[in-house]
């Protein structure tokens, strides 16, 4: 109500002390700036900037894709992350505070936000087992996923790696033991709890005192990709084929901008590229040049997607056309044993005169051979995203190059820093709000607390490790990590702009006070009436999208060629769980507004039946 | 006598090509070998001829000496049907009995046994020196008793335990410092004059001037 806003407003002309009396504690203590914006910079750059990104590129014609990009980072990303960081300074706690803050009906949010935040943390951390279980395996020679594996005496190999590939089979069989089907849960995967173990165990270190040791650890794993990737840049133009991997990626394709799937997909891909509205921003942020520091996290996240994307695709190249020569030699052979020919006589040059020429003296052997049709443009047609660019395509090329060990190790080392940094937002984003509830008991301390939440959490995952595990991986992130983000950051702008109001007196008013000037137009107009419309439309179109999807998902299936998957439907029951996923966090909101509306209705009611001279109104407590 | 064996040999002799003819390609004892030369060396590809082959049969005496022991000769390996690819096929007989071959299966397993040294004799490997139909011999793959990455699991998560470890117990060790140092507060808190007030003890500090600080710190804490 408007008595609260005022006793802000009067606590405002008396300078605050570093240990604001609303907080409940766990406020940050950098060390110093450069670890805050390390720390957030983590954060935002993850896994999708280096694996999503640059499918997205490819798939939306290359360098055009840029245009709906860097649009919706300046109109929907900067603003938001501006937002955030503005909001949890100024008020100077978790998520759930903060909202609880603004307007007591929307403490929903910071609900909200929290649960999306543990469920994220729950599937993002297996992604990580799976980085470690093939960063184990990088320490052999040969890679194991260079071949298929053989049984001793016959000599023959697996079955099922002959159907698809040696990488395939590594991925499917070895690392996932994947069920045919989503009903199929099989057991649980013994080595993959024991990644899990470690994957957890490795982030407890880094958050077992919060922010002081977050802090740290962001030094490293917020650098640490980085010097991997100019690595790779280095490693990967001078191997043959980058350049037309590279030339392939960037070539702009105009006419696909009218397509306005690739407009949403920009506009989805920043936001979730800049990790908003889990609460881990709002948790991390200090007394800073707020618009500054929401420029420079923002600019340098796109800016890293873009750097990620020229090693990637120089590799990607390599691998294409290394695809391609090996086709075209596997004809060459055939060709060669067929005619016995001297060994060598055709060539990758002088392949086509040969084919044509054997081809007019003798067309029915050439017929019975069933040469494939090898096209460099198949092969790089064919694009990957997520687990599949990382764990299969990628592994591919590392095999191909010399010194395969070397950069299979930097590679998935660069990846476990790249999901690190992101998870320490995600729990960030659960810590701070159990704080702010008070559900934390002051006798335990913090080590012990953070120790629990990692075990729950670890204890939970089990059902990534089980045999159905990867299709729940992908339930998850499509359903969790999507909708109620873009719910609760339409809630969380609509909040700040008219609830709390972005008008000149109020929200422009506090970050003067905090950072010196007011916000200029720019931020106002976007945070009034751009960003909100352009997050509904988002919103509405990603919900139509998904509502006429039907809901199915793929299946590895290696009797099917390249891409070899077949597609099914959920069954009933998952579907059900794919609907709460989606809904059950956007719902918090609506229902803390109604408890809260119903408390405030009984007070009333109340107070109305029995009404005190005595009782001082001045003392209405925050709800 | 003589007049005899002059006439055994010249019928030998006579045979002998046509019995080439006739036993070579035998394709159930024979088999086809194909060599990819300079696939394998590039530059410093030697080109086969009359003394390649010769080795090649002289090395195929060899592997069928050591498989059965049988005093085998050069001459006891039949070849034929030669190609520019370089490709052919062979035939061994028996070194007692010159029209009887050698079974395929006795050839396919003395092949597999001697397989490296004849491999090494070309400078070939099993992908560049192929005989059809007979699977390569696999290297007997060294039996390690733990896997490999059971190891850099042990060290990952020894590092990482002893990481905690240290950091539970310098908080540990931090914590009791703080009650120390609290505790000689209190104990100076009873020496001089204390304020105890709201709870809070702290020994009154006089300024200069003998104004009460004491309330100075306490502004912000009240909800004004």
């Amino acid at each position: 109500g408007k008595g609260w806003r005022g006793r802000v407003h009067a606590q405002d002309r008396t300078p605050v002390h570093s240990k604001a009396p609303q907080s409940t504690g766990e406020r940050p203590k950098w060390d110093n700036k450069i670890q805050y914006l390390l720390t957030c910079i983590g954060f935002a750059v993850g896994l999708g900037n280096v694996w999503r990104f640059p499918y997205l590129c490819q798939i939306y014609g290359g360098g055009a894709f840029l245009i709906p990009y860097l649009i919706a980072l300046v109109f929907e990303g900067l603003p938001l992350l501006y937002l955030e960081l503005a909001i949890g300074q100024r008020l100077r706690m978790g998520s759930i505070g903060v909202w609880n803050s603004i307007s007591p009906y929307l403490g929903g949010v910071g609900m909200a936000s929290m649960v999306v935040s543990f469920l994220v943390g729950m599937f993002y951390n297996t992604i990580l087992a799976w980085v470690l279980w093939y960063f184990f395996h990088s320490f052999q020679n040969p890679l194991p996923w260079r071949s298929c594996p053989v049984f001793n005496l016959t000599g023959k190999s697996v079955e099922e790696c002959e159907l698809s590939s040696p990488v395939n089979y590594f991925w499917y069989r070895e690392t996932l033991n994947i069920t045919p089907n989503i009903e199929t849960s099989g057991s649980l995967q013994w080595w993959l709890v024991i990644c899990l173990a470690t994957a957890w165990c490795i982030v407890y270190v880094c958050f077992i005192r919060g922010i002081e040791t977050i802090g740290k650890a962001a030094y490293i794993t917020a650098t640490f990709p980085y010097l991997v990737l100019t690595i790779f840049l280095v490693r990967a133009l001078t191997l043959p084929g980058a350049m037309t991997g590279l030339k392939y990626l960037f070539t702009p394709q105009w006419e696909i901008l009218k397509n306005p799937r690739v407009w949403l997909d920009a506009a989805t891909q920043i936001f979730f590229s800049l990790s908003l509205a889990f609460g881990g921003l709002i948790a991390f942020s200090i007394k800073n040049k707020l618009d500054q520091d929401a420029i420079i996290v923002g600019c340098i996240n796109s800016a890293t997607s873009i750097y990620a994307s020229i090693p990637i695709f120089a590799i990607l190249g390599f691998k294409a056309n290394s695809n391609y020569e090996d086709c075209l030699n596997n004809n060459i052979l055939s060709l060669t044993n067929a005619f016995n020919m001297g060994d060598q006589n055709i060539t990758i040059e002088n392949y086509e005169t040969w084919l044509t020429y054997l081809n007019t003296s003798d067309p029915t052997k050439v017929a019975n051979l069933h040469l494939k049709v090898c096209d460099l443009q198949t092969f790089l047609d064919q694009s990957a995203s997520g687990t599949g660019l990382a764990f299969i395509v990628f592994t591919e090329a590392v095999i191909k190059m010399p010194g395969s060990q070397v950069w299979s190790v930097l590679f998935f080392i660069m990846l476990f820093t790249l999901g690190l940094s992101s998870m320490f937002g995600n729990l960030e984003g659960v810590l701070t709000p159990l704080l702010d509830l008070k559900l934390v008991p002051t006798c335990i301390p913090k080590e012990i607390f953070t120790g629990f939440m990692c075990l729950v959490y670890f204890i939970f995952s089990f059902i990534f490790a089980l045999g159905s595990g990867n299709y729940w991986l992908e339930i998850f992130n499509s359903y969790v990590g999507s909708v109620p983000l873009l719910v609760i950051a339409f809630f969380e702008i609509t909040a700040v702009s008219y609830v709390y109001g972005i008008n000149r007196y109020v929200f422009s008013d506090d970050i003067e006070w905090m950072t010196g000037r007011r916000p200029n137009i720019f931020w106002q107009a976007n945070w009034r009436v751009i960003s909100p419309l352009m997050l509904l439309v988002v919103l509405l179109a990603y919900v139509v999208i998904q509502a006429m999807q039907e809901l199915t998902y793929s299946v590895s299936a290696p009797q099917v060629d390249f891409p070899m998957y077949e597609v099914l439907p959920y069954p009933g029951w998952v579907c059900a769980i794919c609907v709460l996923l989606s809904t059950v966090p956007c719902i918090l909101i609506p229902l803390v507004a109604l408890y809260r509306f119903v408390h405030f209705l009984k007070k009333r009611v109340e107070r109305l039946r029995a009404p005190s001279f005595y009782e001082n109104e001045g003392y209405v407590s925050d709800m | 006598m003589f007049p005899r064996l002059h006439f055994a040999v010249c019928f030998t002799a006579v045979l002998g090509p046509t019995l080439v003819h006739t036993l070579c390609p035998d394709t159930a004892d024979g088999y086809k070998v194909r060599l990819s030369i300079k696939t394998a060396l590039g530059d410093d590809a030697y080109k086969w001829d009359e003394s390649e082959m010769f080795l090649f049969r002289a090395t195929l005496a060899f592997a069928m000496r050591k498989y059965n022991q049988k005093p085998y000769e050069v001459s006891d390996v039949l070849v034929c049907n030669e190609t520019q690819r370089v490709s052919f096929w062979f035939v061994v007989t028996d070194p007692e009995n010159t029209s009887e071959l050698i079974s395929g299966k006795d050839v396919e397993r003395a092949v597999r046994i001697s397989r490296n040294r004849i491999n090494n004799a070309f400078l070939l490997t099993d992908e560049t020196l192929e005989f059809l139909n007979i699977p390569p011999t696999l290297a007997v793959p060294a039996e390690s008793g733990t896997p490999p990455w059971l190891i850099v699991f042990g060290v990952v998560i020894g590092v990482v335990g002893v990481g905690i470890i240290a950091l539970l117990i310098s908080s540990f060790i931090q914590k009791r410092r703080k009650k120390g140092v609290t505790e000689g507060e209190e104990e100076d808190c009873e020496e001089e004059a204390c304020d105890k007030g709201n709870g809070v003890s702290h020994p009154v500090e006089e300024g200069a001037d003998g104004v009460n600080r004491g309330f100075v710190g306490d502004i912000p804490f009240t909800k004004l």
